[in-house]
Parts: structure tokens; sequence; C-alpha cells
């Protein structure tokens, strides 16, 4: 048995998907993390801008959950084709 | 740039352009494989069908009774002419055929001999449920517009349905439109509101237990995608394609890589985020929640006892996530308005300062 043959079953395509999807988390709460930090103390400078501080920092966290879910759908495509 | 004609006339050539891709687009392509024993509960399986499209609105199933609205199979096919049936037709486990045709994976209607090439047309629970929330969304819409008509609410504050929505017009109007539209908001707002309060209607429809998962469908987003994507097109200027195309002082080498890399950005890359951002948000949602429930069934087939233990930590968990899904439906509804309108607008920026005022966008 070589390595090609031992990568290519179907369970490590799986298992690859799974920490792929795990990593994508990771990237996410991190992203969003700073970005919260980023709003809460940009609140805390000047609390009557709160507001739109409030706007913009949900349209950053949304576009940082996109990447990450483009991620997760990488991972579903690894499990759900593959055997 | 050129008469009002030649505008038209693009934008029809655009709009052509791309319907001539007919291509059919399935939230999965081949067959997942039933690995597990008959009437062992599948977990994959069950998430799927609850995720993709089918041909009834299944409620629950007792041993012998089916609480589920069966929908109407319209296929048209060359050799065998057109059928419509009911979906019940295809038996309670979806395995008899009838009239030639089986289901295969719950959502793809196959005829049995494989000459035979056949259409479908069907009214699937996608497109009801779509009909059905559009139908709605309407009604609301055009009663509170008449109220407005007749002058309730335009001096004195408003009440009921008017008060509901009009933040949230305004909020797009004031928050979206103006800060990125300029002054050309106003031809722009039908567009921006029509596509936020749609993904918004089918996605909270689609929380709702039984119903079907629109706004998680590839196709309804690639539409969306696609629309958004005419309309950024058609809001450019001569201006725009003269700096993607002949970027301004820029070394050559730099704009040998800068101008592909910009075409791909602008067409692929930038309604293609549209499109995955919120088809993937819609169904990882659905997914979670899906999984969650499915977690009581898996650990009841270890033992009842587990099963029934698990499921108040279950069920708080899925009511948590679904106050978190409906938050979801908005941000994603706005992040799409918010983004088109962004991109609409990087089409006429810069046009106001060194060009004469006659070069207008195409809206």
């Amino acid at each position: 048995m070589s390595l090609m043959t031992v990568l290519f079953e179907v369970g490590y395509s799986h298992l690859g998907g799974a920490i792929g999807a795990g990593l994508a988390a990771i990237g996410a709460g991190i992203g969003i993390g700073q970005i919260g930090k980023g709003a809460v103390e940009g609140i805390a400078r000047q609390p009557e801008a709160a507001n739109e501080i409030r706007a913009n920092m949900i349209l950053a966290a949304a576009l940082v959950e996109g990447v990450a879910l483009f991620a997760v759908i990488a991972g579903l495509l690894a499990v759900l084709k593959t055997g | 740039m050129g008469s009002k004609s030649t505008k038209s006339l693009l934008v029809a050539v655009f709009s052509l352009f791309l319907l001539t891709f007919s291509a059919k687009v399935f939230s999965q392509e081949k067959p997942v494989e039933n690995k597990k024993a008959e009437g062992e509960f599948n977990p994959t399986k069950a998430i799927l069908n609850h995720v993709q499209d089918a041909y009834e609105f299944h409620f629950f199933s007792t041993d012998n009774f089916e609480a589920a609205i069966y929908l109407p199979v319209i296929l048209y096919s060359p050799q065998k002419g057109l059928s419509v049936f009911s979906s019940k037709r295809f038996g309670p486990e979806h395995d008899q055929t009838f009239d030639g045709y089986r289901l295969e994976d719950e959502n793809t209607v196959v005829p049995v001999d494989p000459n035979v090439k056949v259409y479908d047309f069907s009214l699937t629970r996608n497109v009801i449920q779509t009909f059905l929330a559009l139908a709605l969304f309407c009604i609301l819409m055009i009663n509170i517009a008449k109220k407005y008509k007749k002058g309730e609410g335009v001096v004195s504050a408003p009440t009921g349905a008017q008060n509901f929505m009009e933040p949230i017009i305004v909020f797009i109007r004031e928050e979206v439109a103006k800060v990125n539209l300029g002054s050309r908001w106003e031809r722009y707002m039908p567009y921006l509101l029509t596509v936020f309060f749609f993904i918004l209607i089918n996605a909270l429809f689609g929380l709702i237990p039984g119903a079907a998962n629109v706004a998680g469908n590839i196709a309804f987003t690639l539409i969306l995608g696609l629309i958004s994507l005419v309309v950024i097109l058609a809001s450019t200027t001569t201006h725009f394609w003269k700096h993607i195309v002949w970027p301004p002082d820029v070394p050559i080498l730099v704009k040998l890589i800068l101008v592909p890399v910009e075409l791909f950005g602008l067409f692929v890359i930038k309604p293609g985020a549209l499109i995955i951002r919120l088809f993937a948000n819609m169904v990882a949602g659905h997914i979670v929640i899906l999984a969650f429930i499915s977690l009581i069934f898996i650990f009841g087939a270890m033992s009842t006892v587990a099963g029934w233990g698990f499921s108040p930590f279950s069920v708080i968990f899925v009511v948590f996530d679904y106050f978190i899904e409906i938050l979801v439906a908005f941000i994603q509804a706005f992040i799409f308005t918010a983004l088109t309108a962004i991109f609409i607008g990087q089409g006429f920026e810069g046009s106001d300062h060194d060009v004469p005022q006659n070069d207008h966008a195409f809206l």
C-alpha cells in the first residue's frame, strides 16, 4: 500500500472536509472578534457615533462570515461529493 | 456615451447574453448513497431532504399516515408529451413508478426509459413557497401604500403596518441608497427595496417548521446575483470602463496584471461572492438547526433514555439558534442590498469632477 492509495481513500476526504470547516470557524472567530474589539473601543471613545459604528461593524462582520462560510461549503462538498 | 437607444440595446444584449446560458442548477449533482440499513435513522439523508427542494410539503408521518401536501408534477417530454400528476403517485417511500417516471433522491424525476428526455416544470415546494411569500408581501405593501396615498401617516405619525415598514424603508434610503449612490439614489430605490424585502421575506418563510428552504437554494441566490450584476453593469459609465481597461498613472507591467484582475473581480468575484454568501449563510443556519434535532434521534437510537434526556438541551439550543437565524435573515438581506448599492456606486464614482455632465449611466 503506497502513500497515494492510502490517501485516496474516502475517509481522508471526509476528515479533510471536517478539519477545514473547523479551521474556518477559528478564522471567523478571530476575525469577528477583532472587528468587535475595534467597534467597542470606538464606541467607548465616542458614544455619539454608536449607531454608525454598529452599522459598519455588522457590515464588516457579515463579510468576514461570508468568507468563513465559503470554507464551510468547501468542507461540505468534500464530504458529500466523495462516497 | 451614445444615444438612449444604444444604451437600451446594450442592456438588452447583456441580459440576453446571460439568459442564453441555460444550465440545470441543482443543490447537489450526484446522489448521496444511503449506506445505513432500512428503518435506521440516517441523519445525512434527513438533513439533505429538509434543505433541498421536493415535490411535497412534508410535515410528519406516523405508522400509517403521512401528513403531507402533495404538489403537482408537471413534465414535458418530446417523446411522451405532457404529463401532469400529483406527487402522491410516487408512493410514501418515493419508490413507485408512474407513467414511466420515477423519483430519484427525492427531487429529480427520471424517466424509466433512458432514451426519453424530460423537461421538469413542476410546482415544487420552493416554487409554491416563493409565490406564497411574494403574494403575502405584495398584499402587505400595497395596503400600506394605499394608506399613504389616502394621506394617513404623511403629516401625522404613522400607525400599524406603516409604522413597522417606515423605519426599514427610511433606513435603506438613508444608510444604503443615499450614502452609496449620491445624487442618483432615487432611480435605484425600487430595485434595492425589492431585493432587500424579497430576500428577507423568503428567508423568514424558510424558518417556519415544515416550510421549504428557499433562500438557501443556490438557484435562488444565483438568479438574484445575476440580476444584481445586470443592474451593476447597466450603471457603469465610460469613465469607469476607461479606468478599468486603462488605469491612469500606473506602470505598464502593473497594468498587465491589474486589468485582468479588475475584470475578473467585476464579472466573477463580486456577483459570485454575493451569491455564495447568501446561499451559505442560509443553508448553514438550516443545517445547524436540523443537525441538533437529528442529535436527539441519534441518541435515541442508542437508548431511549438518552434520547429523551438529551432533548431538552437540544430544543433549548434550537430555539436560541432560531433567534440567531432571524437576525441572520435580516443581516444577509441588508448585506446583499448594501453591497449591490456599493458596487452600483462604484460604477459611476469619479464621473462628477473631470467628465462633462452629459456622460450619464444607463439608468
